[in-house]
């Protein structure tokens, strides 16, 4: 705001703190009324959340006097870091939780008494809250945050806001805590990555208006005249996601006062909305917003420009306009029709095109310094991504095609082809940014230990080539298996035997995820030396600064 | 019910790849356009350029 208002309540101070009082009245009321315990425990949940956040509203303004934060300190940028900050610690943390929920449900697999005969513990109920965890809370905060910290930097502005950037940081993480609760009490649509109850749901659309708010509203007050590639992929990322979450959560709820709703379309409608989400929530949020990643933290850490500026564009385009048609191709042989399952194919097969164009740019920009990939585990790290990215998308288009999807699907191969999509290129490449992105926002000149990145890099490649090496074998020995015939015509093998056929290579895949795990521990503890004992980069104004008003 | 499908099917055969080729080829030209290239190695900078 331009002009000064040193003693009043700002609009947007005012206007968070009165609607979070309203919130939570309206959840106190819930609370109470309600005849569905998980409901209440959310609604009570939602009422201390906004309750505190109002509380640290106040605090905030009678701690400053209401003063306006600069957005320039001595002609540089006064950057907002709190908030990144606080998402890069979130997302290790969540991150370790979903990478220790996954080895288990992995070894449930192999071992069933570890369901510990338990409705909270059991598989059903893991399985969601470990993928949301690794794809909405740790992808989801490392997103947030470095799309904060790009924007910023890319545009050479400070975000808008004093309370917006941490409603959304901090509402997303709200959303987290009862998403995952609900898991486990058993609230779920039990559509797949769009698990959350309609209240949950709701208020992610909330706070992602916010987001789209706050990052349109840093490209509006931008100083470099250029938007860079890395915002378009972010934008592109932010606007589609809503598109898919409100599209795929149009739900209508029981009653206010209970966890369940009822979608309005049904059978195999809403089974091709749910895949057109789902796919494009791979394609989107997976993809998209990580190669936003990789379009500015390869460049950064390579010290040298992207390989071609040209070929980004060509990438962008193709990539959101192709990307959007593929979802069908997970609905072959169900009761979608043969042409829109043959659309789904033919489009996973066009994204080849975008997706090695894309792959080609990341690894190129190294070109010329192939030499640091030697001395620098990070760089490593993410160059390691892109390669895994290249493969998982070569993959995909393959297993899209109907008679190989005969063999693979519901198979343990699309469980391998998953993971080294996840694993390799998000995990990595989000380790690679959260390395570098730890240093520069606590003024650090340099990470705790080159060394501990290197074991991390080494156990987690182990990891994820026992990982996905294990289910292919697994996977395709499962679909020969189940399409055995004997010479009468009969089926080879009950289904029981593909089950015990498998239990070597159950192991083999939770000793990959455990290895995935410990390195992300060592990470946790080399970034958590960074900023606790990491040698202080130079006085700089700027960074001091932001760090004061992060307080 | 079939007659829609066909109906719809020609024409997104037709209409909807043309486009789509259009669409690509507003991109190419963009990209490739000599003199957006002075342009583009200037944004591909943007990143190295801060501090």
């Amino acid at each position: 705001m331009a002009h000064k208002k040193t003693n009043m309540v700002s609009l947007e101070e005012g206007g968070f703190a009165i609607f979070l009082v309203l919130l939570a009245f309206a959840c106190i009321i819930i609370a109470g009324k309600t005849f569905d315990q998980v409901m209440a425990f959310h609604a009570g949940i939602g009422a201390l959340f906004a309750a505190v956040s109002v509380f640290l509203i106040f605090k905030k303004y009678f701690d400053d006097g209401g003063e306006p934060i600069p957005a320039e300190i001595g002609g540089k940028p006064n950057y907002n870091l709190g908030p990144i900050k606080f998402g890069s610690a979130a997302a290790m943390f969540w991150g370790i939780a979903g990478f220790l929920v996954g080895l288990i449900i992995a070894l449930q697999l192999a071992f069933p008494v570890l369901n510990f005969d338990l409705p909270w513990t059991s598989f059903g109920r893991l399985r969601p809250l470990h993928t949301s965890a690794v794809i909405f809370a740790f992808g989801g905060n490392v997103l947030l945050a470095t799309s904060m910290y790009v924007v910023q930097r890319t545009c050479r502005v400070r975000m808008p806001g004093k309370i917006l950037p941490w409603f959304v940081i901090l509402g997303y993480n709200a959303f987290i805590v009862i998403a995952g609760t609900g898991y486990l009490f058993g609230a779920t649509q039990g559509k797949e990555y769009a698990e959350p109850e309609w209240y949950a749901d709701l208020w992610l659309t909330i706070v992602w208006v916010f987001y789209l708010l706050l990052f349109l509203g840093t490209i509006w007050k931008r100083k470099e005249p250029h938007i860079y590639v890395a915002n378009w992929f972010y934008l592109a990322f932010i606007v589609t996601i809503a598109m898919l979450h409100i599209t795929n959560n149009l739900t209508i709820p029981v009653s206010i006062y209970s966890t369940k709703s009822v979608i309005v379309w049904s059978g195999v409608q809403d089974a091709m909305v749910q895949w057109w989400y789902g796919h494009n929530a791979v394609g989107f949020f997976l993809t998209a917003g990580f190669l936003a990643i990789m379009y500015y933290f390869i460049p950064k850490r390579a010290e040298r420009p992207v390989y071609s500026y040209r070929l980004s564009i060509v990438h962008f385009w193709a990539l959101i306009f192709i990307y959007i048609w593929a979802g069908p191709h997970h609905l072959h042989y169900t009761a979608l029709p043969q042409w829109a399952s043959t659309l789904g194919a033919t489009f996973s097969i066009i994204l080849w095109m975008p997706s090695w164009g894309g792959m080609i740019n990341g690894l190129m920009t190294l070109s010329g310094a192939w030499d640091k990939l030697r001395t620098d585990p990070v760089l490593r790290m993410m160059v390691v991504s892109v390669a895994f990215y290249g493969m998982s998308t070569f993959e995909g288009p393959l297993m899209s095609l109907r008679s190989v999807n005969s063999l693979s699907h519901y198979t343990d191969w699309t469980i391998g082809h998953v993971h080294s999509g996840a694993l390799g290129w998000v995990g990595y490449i989000s380790f690679g940014a959260l390395y570098c992105l730890i240093p520069w926002l606590w003024n650090k000149k340099r990470l705790y230990s080159l060394r501990l990145v290197d074991w991390h890099f080494w156990l987690s490649t182990i990891g994820i080539v026992l990982y996905i090496t294990s289910m292919w074998v697994s996977g395709i020995m499962q679909g020969l298996m189940w399409r055995a015939y004997d010479s009468l015509g009969f089926l080879e093998y009950s289904f029981v035997e593909t089950v015990e056929a498998m239990h070597p290579f159950y192991i083999i895949r939770a000793l990959g995820g455990g290895l995935f795990l410990l390195g992300a521990l060592i990470m946790a503890y080399n970034l958590w030396m960074t900023v606790r004992r990491g040698e202080a980069a130079e006085a700089d104004p700027t960074a001091a600064g932001s760090l004061a008003a992060a307080e | 019910m079939n007659e829609t499908y066909s109906a719809f099917a020609g024409f997104a055969q037709t209409w909807g790849l043309l486009y789509f080729m259009i669409l690509f080829g507003i991109v190419l030209a963009y990209a490739l356009w000599p003199k957006n290239g002075k342009k583009f190695d200037d944004a591909a900078q943007i990143p190295l350029r801060e501090d």
